[in-house]
């Protein structure tokens, strides 16, 4: 006969004020196998602990039933007091009577007889429960950044500089991200190039980064600490080796690009730099657009290269590396307003700006040296109208979400153009103004004396007319309609997740959410890890972020990184499925339903009557399986059980309180 | 190819001479009406507004006829509030268990929704059309610009009408430019012209349609082309403050099925030209002339 304790925890009044310790813990004593029952105000606290303890060794305890707050809250902490007593820290059982009793209930009376039946179903399966050991698994002391802007670099710099090695992977020929194409940040107005391309240089020269630009992930196989990671190397058909990003190819090619970095303001040749300061400080060739590549006739760029750098036959390379972690930083993208919003003319004209080509503009190395001019010619504008929450707040076009940012950045392009251009008429239209963080509401309300006109309504049609666009709206302050006679819009466009998330976060086996954000395991308590050990996430790939929130998760993530670097081997939770080989079939149905591919078959010898066969079975990778419990749900034989949830606990606790 | 037709009511009284044109049109490119027997009203404006059982079983009760007499036949009308409604009808009984359950009972007959409702706009775009559009034109038309005004209904809701473009779209325009016109780039194709409101809310809804003409004018159109009787008299009735109040220059507005078949050499009396308050022979003519053509006023 099992020696069961029973611990009813007060938790203040939050659980005492709806159910009766006192009587939850009497009744507890006549249930078979409970050898001893207690209430305490804070069973967490340290004299809580200490009667647990005292308790165990006093009455030889062997199985702990904890009725108190969710097992998401303590767990934890009471497995940790357990591992200095005679009980096995799994031989535990929690009774949440707090989320799940007192505080979604009123009747004392019905809440104290639920809480008894809580506390009946715990000491049922804690009867069946069975010691488990954690095992440990060897860290591979290197981390995987993927991603390389502001997130990525910020990540990969403070995980290098705590001394371990890192490789930041950039699928663009340059890092940097959007903050490169940035001119001044919000509410400081320093430069954006002058605080983000000195952290590039120190990415390119810190021994302990290794920077591979132009590179995708292809696939990720292993588990946290023991990831092997596939790596495409796309051909840039210029030898970086040897290249000293001279910039004489660029020079004499024929081809004109749309400028991707000056989003469509200006165009590039095909042999590239993708900005002036990229880093690495190396050109690439776009081989959709080298006549070279595309015809076999040019070949300018290879006769200019005074070092033989050009390679036309250069090809894509895929290469495998292990790595420890791996930190997700693959921002956001800004979306597609033109397919969205035809109301706004659909990017038929050519003075609706969206935000980024309003920064590039702005930018003294952007395509107009930074004068704010208008694309169609060349003038400056008289009046302009800043048009927010376009995409943003709108689940009917755009996404339902906020972009966090864009209130931010729209009182600096309103400042930006009234600096520069004093005495242009600037009108904000907008459904809020949000401006939560430090500096933030102060810089808004000095928009606001600057002269920038706020006009609280939505612009519901721009159209052309004589030169000037005209922007239909409401302001809903005075009820009424209004017409602005602008020379140029700027439109701030939502955030949504960068192109192909999707591929990556399937192959990481990593969820997103509804929006197609990187989920994190919990937004509160785990905001930088994902629901997959070993595997971090950084930045806007998790949502909408403006810089200083970004920069701060990125050395938030890379504490986590670095922390499990440090460790050269690490516990793995026993809590996983196991498999009875003599039950299992080899039908596959868990290697199907597996969302973290932990299990696969293997062969194995076995004996059917006298003869020796050779046949396939189910075999669980410990250090993939996050103990979700699917595969037993799905094992047609029952020869799939979660150690610690097994069928037999689990039917125990129902029939505890059905029988 | 054969359809099923929904004419309306204005087909029958205000829009003579595009239903004219539209029969002379049809019959010249090989496409049969076939009117739906016993046909009643689609419920616009009023209808669904006051009820939406009733706004639902009225354009439901003729498609049920149709659906019944011509089981192979998609269904089309040539009004964009008959459109509206045919199509919410039958919107609604694909998507929407419960709804088809009382439409039914309320028309006493079961209805389908298996064939699909178009405007004239989607019939006329399809492939084969537009090749006999193109084989039966004169090319007269050529130079002459107009704005192709869709009006709302056509394109909105986008979840109803499955329209590819709700702000700028193109079908009209396609159909214009193959019977030799110039349409304009401009940007009020979809904007509303006030509807059934302009007769109790003048002062609100005339400005809506000024606005429109004067956008169209500023782009450079001689005419506006309509697909909706209803769009075709607001914007050519209402003229009267446009040119007295704003300065406007009067401006002629005809249905594409009158275009068409004055590009396919139709005369002014066979499709009622004669009819519109706002002279539209004129423009057409002097279009024709400059390419030597006659027109028979």
């Amino acid at each position: 006969m099992s020696r069961i304790g029973v611990f009813v925890c007060h938790c203040g009044t939050n659980i005492a004020s709806t159910v009766d310790p006192e009587r939850v813990a009497a009744a507890s004593r006549g249930i078979p196998g409970v050898a001893f029952a207690a209430e305490y105000k804070y069973m967490c606290s340290e004299p809580g602990q200490q009667m647990i303890k005292d308790a165990i060794r006093e009455q030889k305890l062997d199985r702990i039933v904890i009725a108190s707050c969710s097992p998401r809250m303590h767990e934890i902490t009471f497995r940790k007091m357990l591992k200095g007593t005679d009980v096995n820290p799994y031989m535990l059982e929690i009774a949440n009577i707090r989320e799940q009793c007192s505080w979604v209930h009123t009747d004392k009376e019905k809440a104290t007889a639920k809480a008894v039946d809580l506390v009946r179903m715990s000491v049922s399966k804690a009867s069946k429960n069975e010691p488990l050991f954690t095992s440990t698994i060897p860290v591979t002391k290197k981390a995987l950044v993927i991603g390389g802007g502001i997130a990525g670099i910020q990540a990969a710099l403070d995980i290098a500089d705590a001394g371990h090695e890192v490789t930041l992977i950039e699928r663009e020929p340059s890092i940097g991200g959007k903050m490169a194409m940035l001119d001044k940040t919000f509410p400081t107005l320093d430069c954006s190039a002058c605080i983000s391309t000195p952290k590039m240089v120190d990415v390119g020269a810190h021994p302990n980064i290794t920077l591979r630009t132009s590179c995708e992930v292809t696939g990720v196989s292993g588990y946290i600490g023991n990831f092997e990671v596939s790596i495409r190397q796309k051909a840039r058909y210029v030898n970086h080796d040897v290249c000293t990003g001279c910039g004489l190819c660029e020079t004499k090619c024929p081809v004109k690009v749309t400028s991707e970095f000056n989003q469509g303001l200006s165009t590039r040749p095909a042999i590239f730099k993708l900005f002036p300061q990229a880093v690495p400080s190396k050109p690439v060739i776009d081989k959709e657009h080298c006549r070279k590549l595309r015809e076999g006739k040019c070949g300018i760029c290879e006769k200019l290269c005074p070092l033989g750098c050009i390679h036309y036959e250069d090809e894509d390379r895929d290469f495998t590396e292990p790595f420890g972690a791996i930190l997700i930083a693959t921002g956001y993208r800004l979306i597609d307003w033109g397919a969205l919003y035809g109301e706004y003319g659909g990017g038929r004209y050519k003075d609706v700006l969206s935000g980024l080509q309003f920064e590039r503009t702005v930018n003294a190395a952007g395509p107009t040296e930074g004068h704010i001019v208008r694309p169609s010619d060349g003038k400056e504008p008289e009046t302009v109208v800043i048009v927010k929450c376009v995409g943003s707040r709108d689940p009917k076009k755009g996404k339902g979400y906020c972009s966090r940012a864009c209130c931010m950045y729209a009182a600096k392009h309103a400042h930006q153009i009234l600096d520069k251009l004093p005495g242009t008429r600037v009108f904000l239209f907008y459904i809020d103004v949000r401006t939560p963080g430090k500096g933030y509401e102060e810089f808004y309300d000095q928009t606001r004396k600057d002269g920038a006109v706020y006009v609280r309504g939505r612009i519901s049609k721009i159209y052309e007319e004589k030169g000037q666009l005209i922007c239909q709206g409401e302001d809903t302050l005075l009820g009424q309609q209004v017409r602005v006679r602008a020379d140029m819009v700027i439109l701030e466009t939502a955030m949504e997740p960068s192109a192909g998330v999707e591929e990556l976060t399937s192959l990481l086996g990593v969820a997103r959410d509804g929006n197609n954000w990187v989920q994190e395991a919990h937004p509160k308590l785990r905001p930088v890890e994902t629901q997959v050990g070993g595997v971090f996430l950084a930045g806007a790939c998790q949502g909408p972020k403006d810089i200083p929130d970004t920069v701060s998760q990125a050395s938030a993530a890379a504490a986590k990184v670095i922390g499990l670097l440090n460790k050269s081997e690490m516990e793995t939770s026993p809590m996983i499925s196991a498999v009875e080989r003599d039950k299992c079939s080899g039908c596959g149905a868990c290697v199907n339903i597996c969302p973290y591919t932990a299990i696969s078959l293997q062969e194995i010898d076995d004996r059917l009557g006298a003869r020796r066969i050779k046949r396939e079975v189910a075999s669980v990778n410990a250090g993939l399986c996050q103990g979700c419990g699917a595969c037993t749900s799905a094992c047609r034989t029952g020869a799939l059980d979660l150690l610690g949830f097994k069928n037999a606990q689990i039917l125990e606790e129902v029939d505890a309180l059905c029988l | 190819m054969k359809y099923s037709y929904f004419p309306g009511c204005s087909m029958e009284s205000t829009a003579k001479s595009y239903r004219l044109a539209t029969e002379y049109v049809m019959g010249r490119i090989g496409i049969e009406l076939i009117e739906i027997k016993d046909w009643n009203c689609c419920g616009a404006t009023s209808g669904h507004a006051l009820n939406e059982l009733l706004g639902l079983a009225l354009p439901a009760r003729s498609l049920a006829i149709a659906e019944r007499e011509e089981p192979e036949l998609d269904i089309v009308t040539g009004c964009a509030s008959c459109y509206a409604r045919l199509r919410h009808a039958m919107h609604k009984a694909r998507t929407d268990n419960a709804s088809r359950y009382n439409i039914e009972k309320t028309i006493e007959e079961p209805y389908g929704a298996k064939r699909e409702v178009y405007n004239f706009l989607d019939i006329l775009t399809s492939e084969a059309a537009k090749t006999a559009i193109r084989e039966n034109v004169t090319g007269g038309l050529r130079g002459l610009k107009v704005a192709c005004y869709y009006g709302c209904l056509n394109v909105r809701p986008a979840e109803v009408t499955g329209a590819p473009d709700r702000e700028n779209p193109q079908a009209m325009d396609e159909i214009v430019a193959l019977a030799g016109a110039d349409p304009v780039d401009w940007a009020f194709k979809t904007e509303c012209c006030g509807a059934a409101h302009q007769n109790d809310a003048a002062s609100v809804t005339r400005p809506l349609v000024w606005r429109i003409l004067k956008n169209a004018q500023a782009n450079g159109a001689e005419a506006v082309v309509t697909a909706c009787p209803m769009c075709n008299l607001n914007l050519e009735m209402r003229q009267d403050g446009y040119t007295k109040k704003t300065g406007g220059k009067a401006i002629p507005v005809f249905s594409v099925s009158e275009l068409l078949a004055v590009a396919m050499g139709a005369s002014a009396g066979r499709i009622a030209l004669e009819a519109h308050h706002v002279p539209a022979a004129k423009v057409l003519a002097s279009a024709l002339r400059r390419h030597g053509e006659g027109f028979a006023i």
